[in-house]
């Protein structure tokens, strides 16, 4: 008997191939494509109540795009020819045509559209700061320091396409990344239409969390106070998202529950099973149902501004949390069955390995600190600058 | 339209920001990618030889025959004429090439009969089988059996 | 000038005469004989099992691992022992792939049998599909392959086989798996697992051979491959497959 094994697995089936840095890739994937999606909101849907979150949404998915590749690198068995999957993409590969998605979202949609918006603050930066760092702001300018009223003005009608672009870019990226799981037909946990569907709006709701986080935690690291508006805004569509989302879910939970093909009994098993807590306790109960509970209630009483503030903050969290067991429950379940429906393997998560909680825990701590980072370079909230951004 | 033209002139500068990159991946590519890629289908077609090339290790049985034709004549007619040579003599391509370099060590006749005969259930039931120990009753196989032509 | 017919005749002679020695040349310096190398082009390569010869005995496994330096623990090939009792899910097992054989049956009432497994050399390979960068592929010859020097290890392919057959190399850190021994059968030689089989349970084939044993096979068998809902467009076949195999 092979330990940690149930049943029958074929042979090369013992260690799981995708392990917990394969788990954190989607999940940071997705938290740019979410917070991305929150910015158009200002942007393309005219909500105006979140614009003083629509700086801080674009540095935050820049920061967390700047960090995606960085965990499939660790993963890779040769990461020095990962650059082959450029020179030689295989285009019946999602994988490979992922790259390219990646590589345009970076750079026409995002740094593109993070430089339109900060141009005026980059050209006053690069004029009034010295030493190292108007060399890197006078570098941001690209050598062009027009910024009157209608070069602005074409900025903006730009920036406008750059989004209108930019929000089915988003829908690409992460929708693509569910593809690579969704298009496996040899695992049936993976393979489902709803696969692009479901990473995306779970990718919108855990990237408005992170951006309804970090909207609180830089607001009061810099003892600026909050617009109410604002954070019931972000509250607000991070529920309806959330309500789409887990009834996305359950549609294919059910789906597969009354349909009950030849893999449902294992499926069904493993997640009774070794799934049970981290599927159903966190993602389900803790992650899903009491952070929706909680937004739910908001939207039925009207709480005073610092119970508002503290239940926000829960549900974000938890939804934060919540997301991340989903995308666990999706690519490691996925390899705890046998592909011969008679079996079970367990995952070990190293610890010091290159592909261990020490790793994870860095790179998961790693967009914090770029966006940080970034913060202070382009600053989202300019106090008192006269380079107030052009509101349509 | 020159007013324009001025006040979104600045727009230019990301674009060939963007074409000079382009530029630089197309130049990589064109160094590094392997010039026989593509040849017959997406991938590099020298690895085809290069897999090709893999030493060989089993010499297969018509090899054998040709030095050992006493034994095949043997062999060829038995029970054990579809068992290749080295099916029990193990992988012997360095013997056929330097016959006295590589004297093969014989058979480990205890364990290796049984590993086919022993009876089993799962086992095809045409197939001769036994239960070893109380057949063999202590004695090596090949004390009763010739192996190359094993029919008593 | 006037030619008469005497010229004709002379410089025609020497004509032919030249002609005919220049033939000769060149049959003997230049054109090379009709060649005798391995044409990718006349193959299809797959293989046929015979579910009720096969023994168990393990032979095909180890030869495999000797043949083309396996890492231990990971298996190019194995053999299933299926113990299927009436109505529940059935008894399957392979010890170290079988390596060394299997330990006697504990059940003598059960309808067990074994099941040699291999890469299936799929016609319309998903692991191929999903590659993202090339390094696999199935060949002109029909055998699906992986160029070492490419792979990334990203196992995407891995993920995609439905059949089990694929495994990282815990040393090359790519991606590896059964090659239908390409550097045996480019050879005229068979595979290692074919010519260890001491009951001819697996045979090796060649679709693009009309004297080929394979066809009779198919046309005289009950044959079936595994997992065909899958449309991978596997190449071996299996006779006498029962319905309880995965």
């Amino acid at each position: 008997m092979i330990p940690g094994v149930n049943g029958y697995i074929y042979p090369n089936e013992l260690e799981l191939q995708w392990g917990l840095l394969i788990v954190l890739y989607p999940y940071i994937t997705g938290l740019v494509a979410g917070a991305f999606i929150l910015a158009s909101l200002e942007r393309v849907f005219k909500v105006e109540a979140v614009r003083p979150t629509y700086r801080l949404a674009l540095l935050t998915a820049l920061a967390f795009l700047l960090v995606a590749p960085l965990p499939l690198q660790l993963h890779l068995g040769h990461p020095e020819r990962s650059i082959e999957m450029y020179l030689t993409p295989h285009r019946s590969s999602a994988m490979a045509m992922f790259g390219f998605v990646y590589l345009w979202y970076l750079m026409v949609v995002l740094l593109l559209e993070i430089w339109l918006e900060y141009r005026a603050d980059i050209v006053q930066l690069a004029q009034t700061t010295t030493g190292w760092r108007r060399l890197v702001y006078k570098l941001l300018t690209l050598g062009s320091e027009n910024v009157s009223p209608e070069a602005r003005r074409i900025d903006d009608k730009v920036s406008y396409i750059v989004t209108v672009i930019g929000v089915p870019s988003a829908f690409l990226l992460h929708g693509y990344v569910g593809f690579i799981f969704g298009s496996i037909k040899a695992n049936p946990w993976w393979s489902t239409p709803l696969m692009p569907i479901v990473f995306l709006f779970s990718a919108m709701v855990s990237g408005i969390a992170a951006v309804l986080v970090l909207y609180m935690a830089f607001m009061q690291v810099k003892k600026i106070s909050i617009d109410m508006s604002c954070l019931d805004t972000i509250a607000k569509y991070l529920f309806y998202t959330f309500v789409i989302d887990f009834s996305l879910e359950m549609l294919d939970l059910l789906h597969r529950t009354y349909e009950a093909d030849e893999s449902f009994r294992t499926l069904d098993f493993m997640v009774h099973t070794r799934l049970w807590g981290s599927q159903v306790i966190l993602q389900i109960c803790v992650g899903t149902l009491l952070p929706l509970a909680l937004l739910a209630s908001n939207q039925l009483w009207r709480f005073s501004e610092s119970s508002r503030k503290a239940m926000y903050l829960a549900a974000s969290l938890l939804t934060m949390m919540g997301i991340f067991a989903m995308r666990w429950n999706v690519v490691i379940g996925g390899q705890l069955f046998s592909k011969s429906f008679l079996g079970y393997t367990t995952y070990k998560v190293g610890f010091a390995a290159r592909e261990g909680l020490l790793s994870a825990i860095g790179l998961m701590a790693l967009p914090f600190i770029i966006v940080v980072v970034l913060v202070k370079l382009l600053p989202p909230w300019p106090e008192g600058k006269a380079s107030e951004n052009v509101v349509g | 339209m020159s007013q324009l033209f001025r006040n979104a002139a600045h727009l230019i500068r990301p674009a060939v920001v963007l074409v000079a990159g382009l530029a630089v991946f197309l130049i990589i590519r064109a160094v590094i990618v392997p010039k026989d890629f593509g040849e017959y289908g997406h991938y590099r077609a020298g690895a085809l030889e290069m897999i090709r090339a893999r030493p060989i290790g089993y010499a297969g049985h018509e090899q054998c025959i040709l030095c050992h034709d006493q034994e095949a004549k043997v062999h060829g007619g038995g029970m054990h004429a579809q068992v290749a040579c080295e099916a029990c003599h193990g992988p012997l391509a360095k013997h056929a090439d330097d016959p006295s370099a590589n004297v093969p060590k014989l058979p480990d006749v205890a364990n290796l009969c049984r590993s086919c005969h022993e009876k089993d259930a799962a086992k095809p039931k045409g197939f001769h089988q036994v239960d070893t120990v109380a057949h063999s009753q202590g004695m090596l196989c090949n004390s009763c059996h010739q192996p190359h032509n094993p029919q008593l | 000038m006037d030619l008469s017919r005497r010229d004709i005749f002379k410089i025609g002679g020497k004509l032919l005469l030249l002609a005919s020695a220049g033939a000769t040349l060149d049959e003997i310096l230049g054109a090379a004989p009709p060649s005798e190398a391995y044409r990718m082009a006349d193959h299809w390569w797959g293989m046929i099992i015979d579910i009720d010869k096969c023994i168990g005995c393990g032979s095909c496994v180890r030869a495999c691992a000797q043949e083309n330096q396996v890492p231990a623990g990971f298996f190019r090939t194995w053999v299933e022992r299926y113990q299927v009792e009436e109505g529940k899910q059935p008894l399957v097992d392979s010890p170290n792939g079988s390596m060394d054989g299997f330990p006697p049956s504990k059940r003598t009432d059960l309808k067990s049998f074994f099941v040699p497994k291999l890469c299936n050399q799929c016609a319309s390979s998903p692991c191929v599909q999903v590659c993202p960068v090339g390094a696999t592929f199935v060949s002109p010859d029909g055998v699906v392959l992986v160029d070492e020097t490419y792979c990334i290890g990203c196992r995407y392919c891995v993920q995609a086989c439905p059949y089990g057959c694929r495994y990282l190399h815990p040393q090359k850190h790519t991606v590896d798996k059964c090659t239908l021994c390409y550097h045996r059968i480019t050879k005229g030689l068979t595979t290692a697992c074919c010519e260890n089989c001491p009951t001819g349970a697996r045979q090796l084939v060649d679709f693009k051979n009309p004297k080929d044993p394979v066809h009779e096979f198919l046309r005289n068998n009950k044959v079936e491959v595994l997992k065909p809902y899958m449309a991978t467009g596997a190449k071996v076949y299996y006779k006498d497959l029962d319905g309880a195999v995965r």
